[in-house]
Formats: C-alpha cells, sequence, structure tokens
C-alpha cells in the first residue's frame, strides 16, 4: 500500500474532501446571502439565515454518513442541509415556499429543513424540540441494532428549555448514539449569552449526564470536524452521546424581521467579521497550497452558477395549490 | 387624546402600571432590547433592568417563576414571545397557576398576567400563527382576554395587571399595527368579562373577538349596503369567563347567530358560544346558529396561499351572513 | 460523597434543639404510621410518606427560619413541615380531608401541604412543577431587597424534568437565594436511580449552572443541617443558589396504592432499615450524653400524645359542606 503523506492538520481529510468542505461552506454562505437578498427585494417574506456558523454546520456534518446517518437541524442550519445533500434549488424553493418545496410544500417557514430521502427530520419554531426527537432517532437505530447515528443541533438559547435537558439525561442514561451540537453564537435573538447561563462553557453541563462535552473554536472548521468525527465514532460504537459546543458568531441578524443594531455594537460585528469562517478556511487552504486563485475562482464560479440557477428555478416555480392547505393533516 | 396603534397601546399599559405601582415588573424573551414587537421599548432605561427582565429561553420557567414572585410581593406581566411558545408551560398554566388558588382553598392566589401576541394572517407559518384561546378558556382558574382594538388592549391589559388571578392577555398580532385609535389621557380599565357591541343591528347576531372582529365589521358593511342585511357584530373581548347574558340579549333581539373565529372549527371557543346559545337562547332562533372557522388543519401553513384559503376573511363572512340571512 | 467533619455549625446546636431535633423526627416518623394506619382502616383514601427521609427534613428545615423564608415542599415532607411549624393536627387533616383542613379544605391531596403563615406554598402533583416556583419567590425577595431565602424539596426523579433544569438556571443566572433540596431515596416509585440519569451524584449537575453542589449523607441529620447552614448563609448573604443531594432512603412504599415487592428486594430495605436515621441519631445523642433512656421516653411519649390528639382532631373535624366544592375558584375581590 501506498502511503499518502498526511496534511498536517486536516484531521485526516484528504485534498478532495478539503475542496469538498470549502465548497459546501461558500456555497451556504452564498445561499445565505440570496435568501437574504431575495428578502429585501420582497420575493419572500421571510428569511433566516446563519453566516458565520457555517465552520460549525459543515465541520460537524462533513462526520456523517449522508443518507444514513440522521440529522436534526435548526434553523439556521443551511450548512447542514447542503453538507447532507439538500441543493441551493431545495433551499430556495423554501424560501419562496413553492409547491415543489421538499422541505414542507410552503407549509413551514423557509430554513426549516426536512428531507426523509437525506434523513432530514422535520423541525419546527418552539426551540430544542428536535433534540428529544434525535434522541428518539438514535435510540431507534440502536434498538434495531443499526449503526446509524443522530446529529442535532441548536443554538445557545436551545440549551435552557427543559427539552434540552430531557433529552440529554434520556440520550446518557440509553447510550443513544446521538451527537448534540450547541452553535453557540452567544445571543439568543438579543440575549447575551451571560443572561442565558451562569456558566462559560456550556459542554461542562454533559458532565451531570454522564456523557464527554467539548467546546471546540466553532469558526475553525476543522475543529469542528475533528470533534464530531471523534463523537460520531463513540456513537456509532456504542459509546453514546457527545455534547459538542461550538462557539462561533452570528454575522448577521437573527431573521429579516430583526435589526441587530440594537442589541449588539457595530464593533463587536466587524470584530468578528474578520474571524470570518469561511475566509479563514480559504487562507488555510491557500497555506497550504491545497487551491491557488484559479481554483477558488472556479469553485466560487460553480456556486454563483449554481445559485443562480436556483434563483431563476425556484421564482418560476409554480405556488403552491390554495386548497392543499387542507391536505395531509392525517397520514393515509 | 393621543391616537395610539394596539402595540403602542400595549406598552403604553405596561408602562403606565409599572409607574403607578412599583410592584409590577416584565419578564420575557428578549424583552429587555425591547421585545420582538417592541412592547417594551425603552422600558430598561425607565425602570432598570431588575422591572425589565430578560429571561433565559424557557417557558415553563416563565411562567413558574412569574408565579412564585407573584407569591412574594411581584406583580409579573410575563410575556411568552409567541402564543404557540407557550405549550411548554403549560403545566405551569394549567396545572399550577389555575388551580393554586382552589386547591388551597383560596389561601395563596397567583396575580400574574401573561401576555401572548397570538394569531395568524402575518406569514409566520405554524409556530407563529396559533390561536390559544380555546385551550385556556377551558381551564377553570385562569382568565382569558383576546384583545385587537388599541382601546381594548389597554384597558384589558390593566384589567389583568391588577386582578388578583392569573390572567392570560391574547394579543391579535396583526392587530398590532392595524390602525391608529384615540385613547383617553387618563387611566381607564375595562372590566374582563364585559363584551362590547361594535357595531348595532336587527336581522342577524354575530358573535366574535380577535381580528375576526374587523374582519366582520367589514362583511357586516358589505352586507349592508349590498344586502340591506343589519347585522349587529359582538366582539366578546373575553373568552374566560365570557359575557353569555349580551350575547343571549342580542340573539333574543336579532332571532340568528353567526359565531366567527380564527381557530379551527372543531373545539374552537366558538363551539361553546354556540351551544349555550343552542341551550339557553333556543326560543329566540329562527336559523340555525352558525359557525364560520378555520378548517382542521394546523394555523398556517407559511405560504401566502394556503394561510389566506384556510383563515375567515370578510368575503366567506359575507357569505356566511347571506346563507344565514335566506333563513 | 461529602464526610462532615467536625460540623461545626452543628455543634453549636444547644442540647435542646438537638433534642428538639430529635423529637421532630420521632414526630414525624410517628404521625407517618399513624397516616398509614389510619387509611388502612378505611379512614383515609391515600397516604404519602417518607419514613426513612426523617434526617434528611428535619435537617434541613431546621436550618430555615420559620415564617421568614420559604418552602416549597413535596409530598413526603412530613418531617419539613413539622419543623417549620405544622401541627400534627393540621397534616391530619389534611389526611381525613376535612373542611378546616388548612392545607386545602379537602382540595388536594393529603401530604400535599400549604400554609401560608409559614410560608408553605401549597403544591401541585406534577413533579418539579415547585422548583420555577420557588425560585420565583427567592427572585422576588432578591428584587425587594428581603433577606428571605426559599427552600425547594423534591426527589430523584424530579432532576429528569425540564421544569428543574429551568428552574436551576434560571436561579443561577439571576442569583436567586434558593436552596435546592434533592431526597435521593433511589427510587421514582419504581424506577431506581440508575435508569434516571447516568451519573451516581447528581449534585454533579450544579456545575453545569455554575452554582455549588454537595451530596451529604441524607440520613446523618447533623451533617444535613450542615450542608443547609452553608447553603442558607450563602443565599441570604447574596451568594446566590445552592444544590443539596441528601442520599437516603424510602423505609415504605411510594403511597398507600404502591407494593414496593414489585420491585425491590427485602433485603435491600432491611439493610437501609439498619441505618434508620432515627435510631443513628438516637445513638449519637446518647453516646453525646444528651440523651438518656428516661429523655428518651419522655420524648417518645410526648410525641405518642401529640399523634393521639391530632387524631382525635382529624377524625373528629367537620365534613366540607358537598357545594363548596364549586369555590373558590377565582379571587372575587381584590385580594392581595
Amino acid at each position: 500500500m501506498v502511503s499518502v503523506k498526511e496534511i498536517p492538520g486536516a484531521m485526516g481529510l484528504e485534498r478532495e474532501q478539503l475542496l469538498d468542505l470549502y465548497y459546501k461552506m461558500f456555497l451556504s454562505r452564498t445561499v445565505a446571502q440570496r435568501e437574504r437578498m431575495l428578502n429585501r427585494l420582497g420575493k419572500g417574506p421571510f428569511a433566516i439565515t446563519g453566516e458565520g456558523q457555517e465552520a460549525t454546520q459543515v465541520g460537524a456534518t462533513f462526520a456523517l454518513r449522508p443518507g444514513h446517518d440522521w440529522v436534526l437541524p435548526y434553523y439556521r442550519d443551511i450548512g447542514v442541509a447542503i453538507t447532507v445533500g439538500q441543493t441551493p434549488r431545495d433551499l430556495l424553493l423554501a424560501l419562496l415556499s413553492k409547491s415543489e418545496d421538499i422541505s414542507s410544500g410552503g407549509r413551514n417557514m423557509p430554513s426549516h429543513f426536512s428531507e426523509p430521502k437525506l434523513r432530514i427530520v422535520s423541525g419546527s419554531a418552539p426551540v430544542s424540540t428536535q433534540l428529544p426527537h434525535a434522541v428518539g432517532v438514535a435510540f431507534a437505530a440502536q434498538l434495531r441494532g443499526s449503526d446509524e447515528v443522530a446529529l442535532v443541533t441548536t443554538g445557545d438559547g436551545g440549551t435552557s428549555p427543559g427539552d434540552t435537558h430531557e433529552a440529554m439525561n434520556f440520550a446518557g442514561i440509553h447510550k443513544c448514539p446521538v451527537i448534540f451540537v450547541v452553535e453557540n453564537n452567544g445571543y439568543a435573538i438579543s440575549v447575551r449569552w451571560s443572561q442565558q447561563a451562569a456558566v462559560p462553557d456550556v459542554s461542562v453541563r454533559a458532565a451531570g449526564y454522564g456523557f464527554p462535552g467539548v467546546t471546540v473554536d466553532g469558526n475553525d472548521v476543522l475543529a469542528v470536524y475533528g470533534a464530531a468525527k471523534e463523537a460520531v465514532e463513540r456513537a456509532r460504537s456504542g459509546d453514546g452521546p457527545t455534547l459538542i459546543e461550538a462557539k462561533t458568531y452570528r454575522m448577521v441578524p437573527h431573521s429579516s424581521d430583526d435589526d441587530d443594531r440594537r442589541y449588539r455594537t457595530r464593533e463587536e460585528v466587524e470584530a468578528w467579521g474578520k474571524k470570518d469562517p469561511v475566509v479563514r478556511f480559504q487562507k488555510w487552504l491557500e497555506e497550504h497550497d491545497l487551491v491557488d486563485r484559479r481554483k477558488l475562482d472556479e469553485i466560487q464560479q460553480l456556486a454563483a452558477e449554481e445559485i443562480d440557477e436556483a434563483t431563476e428555478y425556484a421564482e418560476n416555480a409554480p405556488k403552491p395549490a390554495p386548497e392543499s392547505a387542507l391536505e395531509r393533516v392525517y397520514a393515509d | 387624546m393621543a391616537e395610539k396603534t394596539m402595540l403602542e397601546a400595549v406598552h403604553d399599559a405596561m408602562f403606565e402600571e409599572m409607574k403607578r405601582d412599583e410592584r409590577v415588573i416584565v419578564m420575557g424573551e428578549d424583552v429587555g432590547e425591547g421585545g420582538v414587537f417592541r412592547a417594551t421599548e425603552g422600558f430598561v432605561a425607565e425602570f432598570g433592568p431588575n422591572r425589565c427582565v430578560d429571561t433565559p429561553l424557557a417557558e415553563a420557567a416563565i411562567v413558574g417563576v412569574a408565579i412564585g414572585a407573584s407569591l412574594n410581593g411581584i406583580l409579573p406581566i410575563a410575556e411568552i414571545q409567541f402564543a404557540d411558545f407557550s405549550h411548554p408551560a403549560f403545566d405551569q398554566l394549567v396545572s399550577e397557576a389555575a388551580r393554586l388558588y382552589y386547591r388551597s382553598n383560596g389561601t395563596w392566589n397567583c396575580p400574574i398576567t401573561v401576555r401572548m401576541p397570538y394569531g395568524a394572517g402575518i406569514h409566520g407559518g405554524p409556530y407563529h400563527s396559533q390561536s390559544v384561546e380555546a385551550f385556556y378558556a377551558h381551564v377553570p382558574g385562569l382568565k382569558v382576554v383576546c384583545v385587537a382594538t388599541p382601546h381594548d388592549a389597554k384597558g384589558l391589559l390593566k384589567s389583568a395587571v391588577r386582578d388578583p388571578n392569573p390572567v392570560i392577555v391574547l394579543e391579535h398580532k396583526k392587530a398590532y399595527r392595524l390602525y391608529r385609535q384615540e385613547l383617553p389621557d387618563e387611566d381607564y380599565t375595562i372590566p374582563i368579562g364585559v363584551a362590547e357591541l361594535k357595531r348595532e343591528g336587527s336581522d342577524i347576531s354575530l358573535i366574535t373577538y380577535g381580528m375576526m372582529m374587523h374582519h366582520s365589521l367589514k362583511a357586516a358593511e358589505t352586507v349592508h349596503e349590498q344586502d340591506g342585511v343589519s347585522v349587529e357584530v359582538i366582539d366578546l373581548r373575553s373568552v374566560s369567563p365570557w359575557d353569555k347574558a349580551r350575547v343571549l340579549e342580542s340573539v333574543k333581539k336579532t332571532g340568528k347567530a353567526l359565531v366567527v373565529y380564527e381557530d379551527n372549527f372543531t373545539g374552537g371557543f366558538g363551539a361553546e358560544v354556540a351551544a349555550t346559545i343552542a341551550q339557553d337562547g333556543f326560543d329566540y332562533l329562527d336559523g340555525p346558529v352558525t359557525r364560520l372557522a378555520s378548517p382542521d388543519v394546523p394555523i398556517a401553513p407559511f405560504a401566502g396561499e394556503l394561510e389566506d384559503f384556510i383563515l375567515p376573511n370578510p368575503e366567506k363572512i359575507t357569505t356566511a351572513i347571506r346563507k344565514l340571512a335566506s333563513y | 460523597m461529602t464526610a462532615v467533619k467536625e460540623a461545626p455549625a452543628a455543634l453549636k446546636l444547644s442540647d435542646e434543639q438537638l433534642l428538639e431535633m430529635y423529637y421532630k423526627m420521632l414526630l414525624a416518623r410517628t404521625l407517618s404510621i399513624r397516616q398509614r394506619l389510619l387509611q388502612r382502616m378505611g379512614k383515609g383514601a391515600i397516604t404519602y410518606s417518607g419514613e426513612g427521609h426523617e434526617a434528611a427534613q428535619v435537617g434541613t428545615a431546621f436550618a430555615l427560619r420559620p415564617g421568614t423564608d420559604w418552602l416549597y415542599t413535596y409530598y413526603r415532607d412530613i418531617g419539613v413541615v413539622l419543623t417549620i411549624g405544622m401541627t400534627p393536627a393540621e397534616v391530619l387533616t389534611g389526611f381525613f380531608a376535612t373542611r378546616d383542613d388548612v392545607n386545602s379544605g379537602g382540595r388536594n391531596m393529603p401530604s400535599h401541604f400549604s400554609h401560608k403563615r409559614l410560608r408553605i406554598v401549597s403544591q401541585g402533583a406534577p413533579v418539579a412543577t415547585q422548583c420555577p416556583q420557588a425560585v420565583g419567590t427567592a427572585w422576588a425577595s432578591k428584587l425587594r431587597g428581603l433577606d428571605e431565602v426559599a427552600a425547594v424539596y423534591f426527589g430523584d426523579g424530579a432532576t429528569s424534568t425540564g421544569d428543574w433544569h429551568e428552574a436551576m438556571n434560571f436561579a443561577s443566572v439571576h442569583k436567586a437565594p434558593v436552596i435546592f433540596v434533592c431526597e435521593f431515596n433511589q427510587y421514582a416509585i419504581s424506577v431506581h436511580y440508575k435508569k434516571q440519569m447516568a451519573v451516581e451524584n447528581v449534585a454533579l449537575r450544579a456545575q453545569g449552572y455554575g452554582m455549588p453542589g454537595i451530596t451529604v449523607d441524607g440520613n446523618d441529620v447533623l451533617a444535613v443541617y450542615e450542608a443547609m447552614t452553608d447553603a442558607v448563609e450563602r443565599a441570604r448573604g447574596g451568594g446566590g443558589p445552592s444544590f443539596i443531594e441528601a442520599k437516603t432512603y424510602r423505609l415504605v412504599p411510594h403511597s398507600s396504592d404502591d407494593d414496593d415487592r414489585r420491585y425491590r428486594t427485602k433485603d435491600e430495605v432491611e439493610s437501609w432499615s439498619a441505618r434508620d436515621p432515627l435510631v443513628r441519631f438516637a445513638r449519637r445523642l446518647n453516646e453525646m450524653g444528651k440523651l438518656d433512656e428516661r429523655r428518651e421516653k419522655e420524648i417518645a411519649e410526648r410525641v405518642a400524645s401529640e399523634v393521639d390528639e391530632a387524631t382525635e382532631l382529624g377524625e373528629g373535624g367537620a365534613r366540607p359542606d358537598p357545594e363548596s366544592a364549586l369555590r373558590p375558584v377565582f379571587v372575587e375581590e381584590k385580594g392581595s
């Protein structure tokens, strides 16, 4: 066997994988920006995105086997959806609530991802209700003797509801193959972390449930990937859950209805802008001679084309038939 | 007299109550920065962070902590950001706040106010649109009001704050910025449990509340102009307790009753109103007690086409009035 | 488990206080046994009690100021409410569900304590709902600049609920002067704690909220008193909440409707009987030279006559008027 020289710090990923990782981050960013632009143009009544959290979302999800493992994302997780295989077209059809919207057929808000084929479980808006679901999905995989794992995300505000506690406790007792990812961006809409919890790192709570908790730099995609990879291996081999807290920042307002100038300074936002995870990973790739300008242009061009095609498709797609609102209240 | 939107009226009601009585505080998610609807704008500057308190994102705690604080000399106004998010606090509202006074044989009472923006029509999807009044009106020990005008919002919210019982104030969010209304400069309250005649009429009694009241007034205007049908529109304003006497009095006069509500048809609060009219007003009736409500699907789908299709609107109400008038 | 070394606070207790503690523990035990007996005789529909928990209950309550500090008890806390000042008759009128039952006038189940003057807040049955309420009461004391604290009691099962988590989190963020007391008796009805949590000591969770958590031998009344005194001082001094896990054992079934032979062995129950907190404290007092046979007998006689008297009062209490079931749903006039 020919020994392949490992790329230092790449967590065992090879060049093609690293470029894929970058592409997914860049594409996620592009989709988010397009969504907010379309909203401002009056083409969708609401947009909710998570620019700045791509390293966390893509890095954690990259450790999964898409379509085999389960994801239960929250409403900022464009990066999670993209990484397991949703397309910009899927996301924009949801933004514009078109009939073909695979997530909900125009019933749920945009960024409430769902796709059974990709094992993305539909989520709601009340925060952290997806955590017990994820534990249940993982518990079922365990009961069925399957090696599937579930990855569930929530924000820092999502650590406060009772559902989170009940989910983690259950997962700890039954050693469910689930990975809890807290995307700690420092704000629950306007409420700062110090008003949300009296501890600096929420990962410390994992010990109280009898499983490991780690805090990672959520703007470092490889660090997040590394932590997730370890957690997935643990889960898959029957060692139970892990809590990963990824410290990151939402560079945009909470949603298209929010004005974040009310609760945080421009200096703070700009300081985090300098830590932009997409730019940071790009630099890393360049420093390791894994991409050159031409390759980057190629990747970025690909994303741009994909997003333009998706926009055009979604804008021209038919709206749902009004009377379809009456369908599918109960399963047949 | 100053012209205010309903949102400003809600803001002013709380502001004035906090000025009047230093025991009054507001607590909830994001209220420190003014709240997602801006109902507590400027409160921290005026009253400090101890009286306008950002809570962790945990509704059971918001209501449970409010209950405990109310037993110890504080009058909390708890804000649930959207009524749809009150479900995690259902236990605290239904098993605790509502039952505390009765189960202690009248020794402990729970003077909390729980505000919840509710209702559809704003592209809120299935989790920022629900009507929850039927859940809570079912529970003895809770008072529930549904407000949709600036004047009513201010007067009823003040009554809620001053009430020694737990009161849920449901504010229809589509009505928040619907229009401005002149409000008295002086302090006033509106008693909980008293309906208001929003339009006098002689042919049909239309009983409604919330956003549907505005739609019903439009429909009443239309049938008056186009068909010469005279519709009396009663805004319940409170659903627990509710003004049965006022409703029966009207039905006695008109002989016909149409109940319009935004919630799902089955088991919505309008079903209680209709049953009461059928039972206690049978002798007055010249036509079937009729209900118009949303169909039994989750309220509300996000896409505008879907949402519009399910919600009652002036056109649907007009049709229902015409049908009932033909009896 | 934190061993109580020399128990400085406990050492400050006078002989009188030590004997008072013993008296309350015996009173709680005797009253519990009486209730179960009366229930078996068909004189009441149900009983809940906590024989075996007396050290945890009396030891914690003894560190509070009756009528000033607030209590949110749960349905096993006969020892807590007696220590704070409820009389055996007030407990038994709850059991008999009489008209004048101070707890609820026959509306709530027995052992769902409420006593406004003593600041014992009425409780529901859903587990841990009292936790956020206690935090609210304590937080109100803080907002009002008072030095009152709140103590909230619950079992090990309660630590699994969302309300418990939300309460712990709120209390620590807002530094509410509240003491969380977990009477860890290993069973949530029939569910063993190993199926309730994946940790040995639930006090470990306190660090996740940034508050001190201590595990204490809940069958050692002085150790419990010591831990509680620390926590109360901390709360009163503005240091915020604490969590106390008192490891103990329920020597009786969950309630008069439960048969604990279904889920635990006789050997296990017997091994814990050998650690009976009451016997243990009597022995310790005896060793300390504070309790001789004569004193022990005196206390036992006093307790017996009080419980007899309370039984008579309870049994003879007026029945509620049936139509009073319709009241009081709402405060009809401005109450508070």
